[in-house]
C-alpha cells in the first residue's frame, strides 16, 4: 500500500526529534546561550521583535535558538506567543524627540542642531571579511563598553518645518484610537495609521524590494532621508486610577523620516511630503524601507496617479507579512491529491475530446 | 473512537482565549444568518502556519465543548500528517475525545473532502479555506469584489464558464468549484473535489468555513439550497471513474489514483479512508 504522505504519529514524532538533534548540531560544540545570541546577534534579534510585533530581547533570542536561525520560523514563533498575551493597557505615545540619541544622521542638511553622530553603523566599514573573529578571544574584550549615551537631540523635521516646506506629522484627533490590525480584520481602503502598523510588521525583504522598485522609476517618489535616529525611549503608561502617566522602562527603536518633492494639489500647496519608518533595535534598513513605502502608499490620498505596485495598497498591504506568505507558499507541501485527481480527470476528459475532434477531421 | 484525554496545562480549553472565540462566534452568527456571506474577522496568529488550517482551527476552537468528539480529514484521510497535526493540537488543548468515524463525530475538521458517509442532523462540518472570494482569479481586488458581491454581480463567473465550454467544450474547473448559496450569494466550497458539491446541497449537517490568512468566515447552515453554477446545456456534471476501488469494492466513492510501481502501474482506492475501512470490516 502506498504510503508517501501518509505516515501518522510516529513519523512526525521521529521528525521531530530528527529536528531537535539537528538544532543542536555536533554535541561536542558548546551549545549557545540565549544570553550569547542577544548580546552577540543583536540585530537579529531586533528583526525578530520588529516582525514578531513583540519587544522582548530574551523571548526572541530563544526564537531564534529554537528555530535554528531561520528568522521567519523565529518570528512566527514570537508572534503566536504574542497572540496568547493578555492586553493590561496601552501605552502613551512614545516621544521619539526624547530619545536618548546613539546615532542620529540627516542627509539633506549638513549641519544640524545637535549634529551628526554616526554611532554603531556598518556604513563605512569595508567589507572584507576579519579573521581575527575566527579567533577565540577578541583583542577589545577588556575594553568596558562605553556608557549607553544619554543626549537627547530634537528631531529634524521639527527644526526645519516650520516655514511649511515640509509637511507637518499629522496628529491624532483628539479622542480617535488608532487602529489595531490584531483586532480589526483588514478593509480597503486602509487609514494610514493601520497601513504603519502592517508595514511595521511587514517583512523586511519585501519592504526593501518595493521601495527599492519606487526608486528605479516604479511609481517614484524622489526622496531625501531628513533623519535616522537610534536610541532609547521611554515608554510610559497612565493607569486610570492613577490619573497620570508613569515610566515603566525603556524601549530602542530607529526611527526615519523621508521628505519627498511633492508637487502640490488643488487643496495643498506644493511642499515636502513625508514618509515614515519605525523599528525596534537597530533595524535602520527595515526603517527605511518602510518609510519608503509608506510614502508610496500615500499616493492616492495626495491626489497622484496610481501606477506602481508600491503604490497599491491592496497590493503591498496583503503581501508585506511573512508569516502569511511562508504559510501560503509552504501549503503547496501538503498533499493535494484530491485536487490534482480532479484535474486528472478533466484533462483526460479534454485530451479525449481533442483526440476525437481530429479523428473526425480526417 | 480515543477517550479524551487531559488537557495539557497553561492553555485554555482549545487554546483560544475566550475574548477571542466570543468575537469568531458573533462572526460565525452572522455567516449563518447570512449563507455564503463573508464575515471579515480579526484571525489571530495561531501556533500552525497560515494556509495549513488556521481558519478551520480557530472555528473549531471556538465551537467544540469538552463533550464534543473531533474528526479531523486531509484529502478525506485521517492519517495524512496534517490531519494528526490538527487532531493532536485539539487532543492537546482541549482534550476531546477524537474518532475517525464520520457517524461517530460531532464536529468534522476538513480540507479538501467531505466524507462519502451522509452527514447527519446536528453534526458540524468545519472546512479550511485558503481562498475564500470566489471572484478572485477574475478581480485580485478586495474593494471590487466585496461590491460584486454587494450587487450580485456575478456575470463575469457566468461568462468564465461560457468561455471555458467555448473553448474547451467542458467547465474547466474541477475543484473549488462555485456554487450559489440561497439564490443569493456565490461562494467557493473550498478545494473539494466537483464530486463533493451535491452534498453541500439541503445538507442536514451545519457547514462553517474559515479563512485564517485571508481572516474571513462563512456558513451553511443546515438545508441551504447551493447550486453548482452551469447552464441548461451544459449541466453540472461530477467526476466518474471507469473502475471501482480496487480495495473495498465500493462503485460510489471518490477514487485516488496511486502509482504503485516504476512502470507508471496504477491502482484506484478510496479517498476517504474511514468509509473504506467501514467497508472491509
Amino acid at each position: 500500500m502506498y504510503v508517501a504522505v501518509k505516515g501518522g504519529e510516529a513519523a512526525i514524532d521521529a521528525a521531530h526529534e530528527l529536528l531537535a538533534k539537528r538544532r543542536r548540531g555536533d554535541p561536542s560544540v558548546p551549545e549557545l546561550s540565549i544570553d550569547q545570541i542577544r548580546e552577540q546577534m543583536s540585530l537579529a534579534v531586533d528583526r525578530v521583535m520588529t516582525e514578531g510585533g513583540l519587544y522582548d530581547l530574551n523571548l526572541a533570542a530563544l526564537a531564534i535558538k529554537q528555530a535554528r536561525g531561520d528568522m521567519v520560523e523565529a518570528i512566527f514563533l514570537l508572534r503566536a506567543y504574542r497572540t496568547t498575551l493578555p492586553r493590561l493597557i496601552d501605552a502613551e505615545p512614545i516621544e521619539t524627540g526624547g530619545m536618548r540619541i546613539e546615532r542620529r544622521i540627516s542627509a539633506v542638511f549638513k549641519d544640524i542642531p545637535g549634529g551628526q553622530q554616526l554611532g554603531p553603523t556598518f556604513d563605512y566599514t569595508h567589507r572584507l571579511l576579519d579573521f581575527a573573529l575566527a579567533g577565540e578571544s577578541e583583542p577589545a574584550a577588556d575594553r568596558p563598553l562605553p556608557p549607553t549615551p544619554g543626549d537627547t537631540k530634537p528631531r529634524v523635521t521639527d527644526v526645519l518645518g516650520h516655514e511649511g516646506l515640509i509637511e507637518a506629522a499629522t496628529k491624532a484627533e483628539d479622542g480617535v484610537q488608532p487602529g489595531d490590525i490584531t483586532r480589526t480584520p483588514p478593509t480597503f481602503p486602509t487609514p494610514r495609521d493601520v497601513r504603519l502598523q502592517t508595514l511595521a510588521r511587514g517583512d523586511e525583504g519585501f519592504l526593501l524590494g518595493m521601495g527599492y522598485s519606487t526608486q528605479r522609476g516604479f511609481g517614484h517618489s524622489h526622496p531625501f532621508v531628513a533623519e535616522i535616529r537610534k536610541g532609547h525611549v521611554a515608554v510610559e503608561v497612565a493607569p486610570p486610577e492613577l490619573g497620570f502617566a508613569v515610566e515603566i522602562g525603556e524601549i530602542e527603536l530607529t526611527e526615519c523620516e523621508m521628505v519627498n518633492q511633492f508637487k502640490g494639489s488643488e487643496t495643498t500647496p506644493p511642499q515636502f511630503t513625508s514618509g515614515y519608518g519605525l523599528a525596534f533595535g537597530g533595524s535602520e534598513r527595515k526603517a527605511m524601507s518602510m518609510a519608503l513605502v509608506d510614502r508610496s502608499l500615500r499616493a492616492a490620498e495626495l491626489g497622484e496617479e496610481v501606477t506602481a505596485p508600491a503604490q497599491d495598497q491592496e497590493f503591498v498591504l496583503s503581501h508585506a507579512d511573512n508569516l502569511d506568505a511562508s504559510g501560503f507558499v509552504q501549503h503547496l507541501k501538503l498533499p493535494h491529491y484530491v485536487d490534482f485527481q480532479s484535474e486528472l480527470e478533466l484533462l483526460r476528459r479534454i485530451r479525449a475530446d481533442w483526440t476525437a475532434e481530429r479523428e473526425a477531421a480526417e | 473512537m480515543n477517550a479524551p484525554v487531559k488537557a495539557e496545562a497553561g492553555y485554555n480549553f482549545a487554546y483560544l482565549d475566550e475574548q477571542t472565540k466570543r468575537m469568531i462566534r458573533r462572526a460565525l452568527l452572522k455567516a449563518v444568518a447570512v449563507p455564503g456571506y463573508q464575515v471579515p474577522f480579526a484571525g489571530r496568529e495561531m501556533p500552525l502556519p497560515y494556509g495549513w488550517g488556521t481558519g478551520g482551527i480557530q472555528v473549531t476552537a471556538s465551537v467544540i465543548g469538552p463533550d464534543d468528539t473531533l474528526k479531523v480529514i486531509d484529502q478525506g484521510a485521517d492519517d495524512t500528517t496534517n490531519a494528526v497535526s490538527i487532531r493532536r493540537f485539539f487532543a492537546k488543548t482541549a482534550g476531546v475525545a477524537t474518532t475517525t468515524g464520520t457517524a461517530e463525530a460531532s464536529i468534522i475538521q476538513t480540507r479538501h473532502r467531505i466524507p462519502e458517509t451522509p452527514l447527519k442532523a446536528g453534526q458540524i462540518m468545519v472546512f479550511q479555506v485558503p481562498i475564500p472570494e470566489p471572484l478572485r482569479w477574475l478581480e485580485p481586488r478586495e474593494t471590487v469584489t466585496r461590491r460584486m458581491h454587494a450587487e450580485a454581480d456575478y456575470g463575469a463567473m457566468h461568462v468564465k464558464l461560457y468561455e471555458d465550454i467555448a473553448r474547451m467544450g467542458r467547465i474547466t474547473t474541477s475543484y473549488d468549484y462555485p456554487v450559489m448559496v440561497n439564490r443569493r450569494y456565490l461562494m467557493r466550497p473550498s478545494p473539494i473535489p466537483r464530486f463533493d458539491n451535491p452534498k453541500l446541497d439541503r445538507s442536514p449537517a451545519l457547514m462553517l468555513f474559515g479563512a485564517g490568512r485571508e481572516k474571513r468566515i462563512y456558513a451553511l447552515p443546515p438545508h441551504t439550497l447551493v447550486k453548482s453554477l452551469d447552464f441548461e446545456d451544459h449541466p453540472f456534471a461530477i467526476e466518474r471513474w471507469t473502475q471501482r476501488c480496487q480495495r473495498c469494492g465500493a462503485p460510489d466513492s471518490f477514487l485516488n489514483e496511486i502509482v504503485v510501481d516504476d512502470r507508471g502501474t496504477r491502482r484506484f482506492v478510496c479517498s476517504d479512508t474511514d468509509y473504506c475501512d467501514g467497508r472491509m470490516a
